[in-house]
């Protein structure tokens, strides 16, 4: 009887462990059995992918593995980044300087890695800075900020930094019409339609160095673009905007800016602009921009002050410029590998809209125009429309590729990721994400090359997805698989800021790149540099003391110094003389009002320090480098001012006592 | 029987689920590649006369090569005197007086070109290492200046 019982529990128990042991309860039905599995990379070893991640409001950018979620770097770009000591050293202020001065913060958007014959190259990875309009590249090799450069003419620099299919150009379209720095600025806000315009700027990179030159801006009318991406393949040769308030209110846009049925996606031919360009149909114009680059050998950035632009009017020429209706303030403007589908996202439609190409070349032929907006054309909608996705979802954002002639589009009202056919406009698929897609990204999604496999979702939104923090949480990606017909969700992680777009490049393209593991003390430059504990030393200029100082497994030369004096303003030249990979050094000053250098081996950084107390100032390195890094420290003597105390430093010896009075 | 019962039932467990864990191996193919591990070597072959590296035999001159030795001068200025004075004493790593006459040429080369397999392998680098408790980093000396710091270690144990 005992057993019977005992024996039935069993059978049930059994049955009911088998059920529930095998299917992850809070995560609910979306997660496949096997997610864990297929996101595990054993210790030690390495992801399948980059993941470059945009940082939105923290203004930098991060570095993750795919599959399996682990950040592995923040790269500071657009923000002042304590840790590392970048906008405080004295190198590094330059980089974020602007035409109104030093800037400590920004709201970086999207990213954009180099391409070669439109497949990605793993030389650089673009940036945009959203608030103060700029554009950064950050060089792959080292995985630091190698140049910024400002655009002047424009307020939101949202529809960038988006290349064409050789990275012959970066382009960044303005979000904010605005009268141009050329124009009367000192305007009503309620002449918008008179006053304001928008300008784009296209932006050459050199082929070997990549170097980034302002080379030309459009002229445009005033309404907001939101977008971009380049044609490929057989539309190289032209870029797609979208924009949005062609209404062109200037006040409560929620409602203003949303009254037309259709705003447009503009087409630019980019090789016709070059063309006026060059018969000289430019206008140089007056203004200022901020062109910062850094420089490996001096380890220093360099700050320039540019004052002309070549401006070019579409409006006056009429074949630079096409708009093709596109319903409901379009967001997303994305090309498919082929190069033959544009994707206008409309943020406030319940369809997808789909370009052709071939018909809006053919559109353009004819003259199929329904009018013209300010005197750029606008052409029929039905003329170059391929078709449009019903009922795909609401709030449609952004849409990438994976190569085998499927789109995937986030949908942020009803928070899911859609896969579709690009040519019969089926819905094949659709899973939900947690919660409020944004941007999307698929490996090599927005090139020629998609190397597809996994998507990840950035949302916007995470509520009750992670441990609760306070009132302000985590914002989130969500990685899934695509391999199959189905979508599987298989991971989520947390992110830095706030993530918009992002890119993703096979982990061998990267690290294959002649990753650089030191800097050769050799070629150091930098005019303070001490190449050995020979060449450290002490100066004092008028009220300026400067400090030649080494570091090296574990101690710093000189590590006594006396003979500062309050008010003085003091330079630590401090140089890493490791040749090592993986051995930077710290150095930070008791009450110092700056942040930690943080240099790598062979570089050279200075910080600067004003001191205002009397007594001895401890410092000391804050990296961990070595079973004696707790002894890697010195000391300063502060004197009063005017004090007689001389210059003195040494390294190992006591001074003589005669020093120390 | 209790003891029993929950034996068949986490059997059970493991088996329904064992399928799908078995297999994240075969699974998983990073594209990425994995991390370089050192090659474990067998302890046996290191030949603490040599040390390891690419350096067999250093051929030496019968008389000092003084540009060469101020060559070495120069880099070990930069790269070594940190850490390495020319005396007899101790700073972080020993002093480099009479290092000529305790170790072979092919030895000094291998470690200053080589260090970490050496510090790894080497029982007097090991027993060193102990008094010292600071790897010899690797300052990426190239042959050339690593020839050269030889020649400056040669010039200042008094060879002419």
């Amino acid at each position: 009887m005992k057993n019977k019982f005992v024996q039935a529990i069993l059978v049930i128990a059994l049955g009911s462990a088998l059920v529930s042991s095998c299917k992850p309860k809070n995560s609910g039905d979306a997660v496949s059995g096997d997610a864990a599995q297929r996101v595990y990379v054993a210790p030690g070893k390495y992801d399948e992918f980059y993941n470059f991640v945009s940082g939105g409001f923290s203004g930098q950018m991060s570095v993750y593995g795919l599959p399996s979620g682990r950040m592995m770097k923040v790269v500071p770009i657009f923000s002042v980044d304590p840790e590392s000591g970048w906008g405080f050293s004295e190198e590094t202020k330059p980089m974020l300087n602007t035409s109104e001065g030093f800037i400590p913060w920004d709201d970086q958007h999207h990213l954009e890695l180099s391409q070669t014959n439109g497949e990605v190259d793993g030389r650089w990875i673009f940036a945009n800075a959203n608030n103060t309009p700029r554009i950064a590249r950050v060089d792959l090799k080292r995985f630091k900020t190698s140049e910024i450069i400002e655009l002047p003419n424009s307020a939101g620099n949202h529809s960038s930094p988006f290349i064409t299919e050789n990275t012959e150009y970066v382009v960044a379209g303005t979000r904010f019409g605005v009268p141009g720095d050329y124009d009367k600025g000192d305007v009503p806000i309620n002449t918008y339609k008179e006053n304001f315009k928008a300008h784009i700027s296209f932006i050459k990179v050199d082929k070997e160095s990549g170097k980034m030159d302002l080379s030309f801006q459009l002229r445009l009318p005033g309404v907001n673009f939101d977008l971009s991406h380049a044609g490929k393949g057989k539309s190289h040769g032209w870029f797609f905007f979208t924009c949005y308030n062609s209404e062109q209110a200037n006040t409560l846009l929620e409602v203003n800016a949303s009254q037309n049925d259709k705003d447009f996606i503009m087409a630019v031919n980019w090789k016709k602009a070059e063309e006026y360009i060059k018969a000289g149909k430019g206008k140089i114009e007056k203004t200022k921009y901020a062109h910062n680059t850094w420089n490996d050998e001096t380890h220093t950035g360099t700050s320039v002050i540019k004052d002309e632009v070549l401006v070019l009017d579409a409006m006056a020429m009429k074949d630079i410029c096409y708009l093709m209706p596109c319903p409901k303030s379009p967001h997303g403007c994305d090309v498919d590998p082929t190069g033959e589908y544009i994707v206008g996202s409309g943020k406030l439609a319940a369809l997808i809209p789909v370009f052709s190409f071939d018909k809006m070349v053919k559109a353009i032929g004819k003259k199929d125009y329904e009018g013209d907006y300010e005197g750029i054309p606008v052409l029929k909608y039905n003329s170059v429309l391929h078709g449009e996705v019903q009922k795909p979802g609401l709030g449609p954002l952004h849409t990438e590729f994976d190569g085998k002639g499927n789109a995937y589009t986030t949908f942020f009202v009803s928070s899911e990721v859609v896969k579709w056919d690009i040519k019969t406009l089926k819905v094949l698929d659709r899973v939900p994400t947690y919660y409020s897609v944004g941007h999307l990204m698929i490996p090599g999604g927005d090139s020629k090359k998609p190397f597809g496999k996994y998507l990840v979702a950035y949302n916007k939104i995470t509520k009750d997805r992670y441990l609760p923090t306070g009132p302000e949480l985590t914002q989130s990606a969500q990685l899934y698989d695509i391999s199959g017909d189905k979508m599987k969700l298989l991971l989520d992680f947390p992110t830095i800021g706030e993530p918009h777009y992002a890119q993703a490049a096979p982990a061998d393209l990267i690290r294959n790149n002649g990753q650089l593991k030191i800097y050769d003390i050799k070629k150091n430059n930098h005019p303070r540099v001490a190449k050995g504990e020979k060449e450290t030393k002490v100066v004092r200029e008028g009220n300026k003391v400067h400090v030649y100082m080494t570091m090296v497994r574990s101690h710093f030369s000189p590590d006594n110094i006396e003979g500062i004096k309050v008010g003085d303003d003091v330079y630590f030249h401090i140089t890493n003389l490791e040749q090592d990979w993986d051995v930077p050094h710290g150095f930070s000053i008791r009450r110092a009002q700056t942040a930690e250098l943080l240099i790598m081996p062979g570089e050279t950084a200075t910080l600067n320090w004003k001191p205002s107390k009397v007594g001895i100032v401890p410092f000391y390195c804050t990296d961990f480098c070595s079973a004696l890094h707790q002894e890697m420290s010195g000391y300063i003597r502060v004197s009063p001012a005017g004090s007689n105390v001389p210059i003195s430093y040494s390294l190992g010896t006591n001074l003589p006592a005669s020093s120390t009075k | 029987m209790n003891k029993s019962i929950l034996l068949v039932l986490s059997l059970a467990l493991a088996v329904a689920c064992g399928k799908k864990e078995a297999s994240a191996e075969d699974n998983y193919q990073p594209g990425g590649g994995e991390a370089t591990t050192e090659a474990a070597a067998d302890p046996a072959s290191y030949d603490p006369k040599r040390g390891e590296g690419k350096y067999d035999t250093v051929e030496l001159g019968a008389t000092l090569d003084q540009a060469m030795a101020t060559k070495g001068e120069e880099v070990a200025g930069v790269k070594c005197a940190s850490c390495h004075k020319t005396t007899d004493e101790k700073l972080v790593g020993p002093g480099w007086k009479g290092v000529t006459e305790r170790r072979t040429p092919q030895w000094i080369m291998n470690f200053i070109t080589n260090p970490d397999p050496m510090i790894d392998k080497d029982p007097e680098v090991q027993a060193q290492l102990e008094i010292c408790l600071v790897r010899m980093p690797n300052q990426g000396v190239s042959d050339d200046e690593a020839r050269g710091i030889l020649e400056y270690m040669r010039k200042n144990d008094g060879v002419k």
